[in-house]
């Protein structure tokens, strides 16, 4: 056999990915540290200034990369959570917990941004909108998720209980995605999409995609540490912990 | 460079409020949950090192 073929198996078991991700936070922590700064630097000096919205507009290069965070680590979430459902490895449930605080947080961050972006240019902090409502439903399905997580002691099956919950709430993403364009709401358009050209000055998009990228970054960066935490937990009556501590 | 000092770049057209709100907002969030975690591993490693010792040594 070919002794170049990459065992990927081999990282699905918690011991041998509590190494790697030991080894790959600290890359991931460097590119989010980076990008951040380039893009603050973009947001508040590149950027020029908007003609309807002034300065208040510069919120959006928070709100958009918190936003689309909490919906694609939803997605991811509830892969992982489906995973661990099919196939039963360990590792998948231990990254899909690793990954709803985060998710919640960022979803916490896109209303509470919006909120702050709604108050001066709606002139309201919130509306029942289908967007806002929807992404709102987002939040209260993480905050669920972590419920579900403690009220069960035994680990194993939080973890499936969890997966079903995951997976159910996976329907709310489209909705929020979509909602802009199916209902009559106060939201804006999106600004950028797959089919057409975007509808803002480019210093503003490069602005934007890098802030996404860095909170991209930013999150990997927190998964790992989280799983290795949840790791450390979990298998700490085994007997690779204990070495690993000696 | 669009801002003519810096009382103008913290002023924000008059929206400093909304926009610096929004921004440190996400850094305090972003602070909090990196110390969190560390905080979270040093406790789970005191604990284990706790139960490490009292296993090895009969009390």
């Amino acid at each position: 056999m070919n002794a170049r073929v990459i065992h990927w198996f081999k990282f699905a078991s918690p011991q041998n990915f509590y190494v790697l991700a030991g080894r790959m936070w600290p890359w991931f922590a460097t590119l989010a540290t980076l990008l951040a700064a380039v893009g603050l630097w973009i947001s508040f000096f590149v950027a020029p200034t908007d003609a309807q919205q002034g300065e208040g507009y510069r919120i959006i290069f928070v709100h958009v990369p918190a936003s689309q965070m909490s919906m694609f680590i939803y997605l991811v979430m509830a892969a992982w959570a489906g995973f661990g459902l099919a196939f039963n490895t360990r590792l998948s449930g231990m990254m899909a917990s690793a990954l709803a605080p985060t998710g919640a947080l960022f979803a916490f961050l896109s209303l509470a941004t919006g909120a702050l972006w709604g108050k001066p240019m709606w002139g309201a902090w919130w509306v029942w909108d289908a967007r806002l409502t929807s992404e709102l439903i987002l939040l209260f399905l993480y905050l669920g998720f972590l419920a579900l997580q403690s009220s069960i002691d035994d680990p194993r099956r939080a973890d499936k209980a969890c997966a079903v919950l995951a997976l159910v709430g996976v329907v709310n993403v489209p909705i929020i995605y979509f909602s802009v364009k199916w209902w009559n709401t106060l939201h804006q358009g999106a600004s950028v999409s797959l089919t057409k050209s975007p509808t803002m000055a480019s210093t503003m998009l490069w602005g934007m995609l890098i802030m996404v990228v860095a909170c991209w970054m930013y999150a990997i960066t927190i998964a790992l540490l989280r799983v290795r935490n949840i790791i450390l937990e979990r298998e700490r009556h085994t007997e690779w912990v204990k070495h690993a501590l000696e | 460079m669009h801002w003519n000092s810096v009382s103008d770049f913290f002023a924000m057209g008059g929206y400093a409020f909304y926009v610096w709100g929004s921004f440190g907002l996400t850094a305090a969030v972003v602070a909090g949950e990196v110390l969190l975690l560390r905080a979270q591993r040093k406790s789970i490693l005191r604990n284990l090192r706790d139960e490490l010792l009292s296993e090895g040594s009969p009390s």
